[in-house]
Parts: C-alpha cells; sequence; structure tokens
C-alpha cells in the first residue's frame, strides 16, 4: 500500500501573463516528472470546488508558486484552505538564475526553455526540503 | 458607443486537464489574434482573492467566461464576487462540433487543439461584436 506523503503543489495559472505561462508549465512538468511525490489541484477550485477541494492543504504539505507580488496562489491557499509550507515566485527565481522574463503568453519554445527548467529546478529542491521536513 | 468598453475573456486555470488547455488557447485566441482591441483578459486567480482592480473590470464589463470542465471555476469564481457571464461556454462542446480536432497535451496542446482554438475564438467573435455593441451575447 502507498503510503508516502505527497506534496501539494498549487501554481498560479496567470492566464494573463507570461510568468503565468512559466509557472503552469514548469509546476506541469515536475508533477509529471514526480509522479510518487507530488499531486496538484487547481487554485480556483478552492472557491468552485467542495469540501475534498478545501482541504487540500490540510492533506498535503503544500507549496505555492506564483508569478507575480500580488501571490494569488499562496494568499489564497493560505486563506481557502491552510498555511503553505513553502512559498516560490518566480520573478525572484529568474532573477536568482540571471534570466529575463518570457515576453508571451503561449506557444514556448527553445528561447522560454531556460526560464522554465530554473523554476523546476527550484520547485524540485522545495518538494525535497519539505519531504525532509516532514 | 462607448470606446473603452471591453469584453473580458475569462479562461479556467485549468492546469492538468487538456480542455483547461484548450480553455486558455481559446481566450489567447480571442484576445491576441480575433478581436484584440476589443477584449482583455484577467487572471481568474486574482477574483478567488478579490484583487480589486479585477474586480472592478469584471464588475464593468461583459465577461465570456470559457471553461474546460463540468466544475466551472470560471464561471464560479465569477458569479461568487458578484457578477454574471454575459456568455458562458465550455471548451468541450466545441470539440464535439469539430471532432476531427481533438484537443491533446496539458501543458501545451498539440496542432490540432491550436487549430481547434481558432475555429472556436472565431465562433466567439460575433459574441465579443454583440456584447461591444450593448447587445445579449
Amino acid at each position: 500500500m502507498e503510503t508516502r506523503v505527497k506534496i501539494g503543489i498549487v501554481s498560479c495559472s496567470g492566464e494573463e501573463r507570461p510568468e503565468g505561462t512559466v509557472c503552469r508549465m514548469a509546476c506541469r512538468r515536475l508533477l509529471e516528472q514526480a509522479t510518487d511525490k507530488t499531486v496538484t489541484i487547481c487554485l480556483p477550485l478552492f472557491i468552485a470546488g467542495g469540501r475534498e477541494e478545501r482541504t487540500f492543504a490540510t492533506k498535503y504539505p503544500t507549496i505555492t508558486v506564483d508569478g507575480c507580488e500580488k501571490r494569488c496562489a499562496a494568499r489564497a491557499t493560505e486563506t481557502l484552505s491552510a498555511k503553505p509550507r513553502m512559498t516560490l515566485l518566480i520573478p525572484e527565481i529568474l532573477q536568482k538564475h540571471g534570466l529575463a522574463v518570457p515576453k508571451k503568453r503561449r506557444n514556448y519554445g527553445p528561447d522560454e526553455e531556460p526560464a522554465i527548467q530554473a523554476v523546476i529546478e527550484e520547485l524540485a529542491g522545495a518538494v525535497e526540503t519539505v519531504l525532509a521536513n516532514i | 458607443m462607448d470606446t473603452s468598453r471591453k469584453v473580458v475573456v475569462l479562461p479556467c486555470s485549468g492546469i492538468g486537464k487538456a480542455y483547461g488547455a484548450l480553455s486558455r488557447e481559446i481566450a489567447y485566441e480571442l484576445a491576441e489574434r480575433v478581436r484584440p482591441d476589443k477584449t482583455a483578459m484577467t487572471c481568474l486567480p486574482l477574483l478567488v482573492i478579490s484583487d480589486s482592480d479585477a474586480l472592478k473590470l469584471v464588475r464593468e464589463n461583459p465577461v465570456i467566461t470559457i471553461d474546460g470542465c463540468p466544475l466551472e471555476c470560471a464561471r464560479k469564481s465569477l458569479e461568487a464576487v458578484g457578477a454574471k457571464p454575459a456568455h458562458a461556454c465550455q471548451s468541450f462542446k466545441f470539440y464535439v462540433a469539430h471532432k476531427e480536432l481533438k484537443p491533446e497535451g496539458v501543458a501545451q496542446l498539440n496542432e490540432a487543439g491550436r487549430k481547434l482554438a481558432g475555429l472556436a475564438a472565431d465562433e466567439l467573435a460575433a459574441t465579443v461584436d454583440r456584447l461591444i455593441a450593448g447587445e445579449d451575447a
């Protein structure tokens, strides 16, 4: 029986901003790479879903990833579910890696790949940190 | 006509399903290619945290919601802040009407999905025009 604790990843969806696309794509890829360690939820389900969705962050130690300083993922998770264990911010990650924010919101290719990889790297590290401290 | 009036295109935020990605792609097609001067987008999670600018935008302009699954996060999140969509649709229904174009892929849509998004945006253009003119969707 699978009893290992999984980490909940809550991504900003940021439809309006390129940082949101970076966020979504990095979180999605990390989830596919670490299916045994991670789960996710669509952020608006905290409102549109039921009790099951709102208990997400109480069931899973959660990492939020936000695309801008408004920090929708972190704020919504804490307000509507439970306080996240770690919060990440795309502009901070890109700055740390010396990368510019991509200019477009869709049709990502090789030009945007370094930004996505930087976020995956930071997020994977955050997952290991949270798992090590459970 | 009030030229500052925009139709807000609000797709679901689905990050786990192809139809969520399709919803978002339809919104981008509509806002970037088909009706760039008549539409605006906002991030759906901004409504979840009651961001004042986002609330003002959706309360003062007609909104088209495009949802990716029956849970209808976009429509419900809009209604939760006291606004109603002028037009609510589900991306799956565009696939039902164009079954030769099966959307696949979650992070990014396949070519069929992108074509379907373009067709859907073209179909929604008339709705945008009616809403800008102050007519019903």
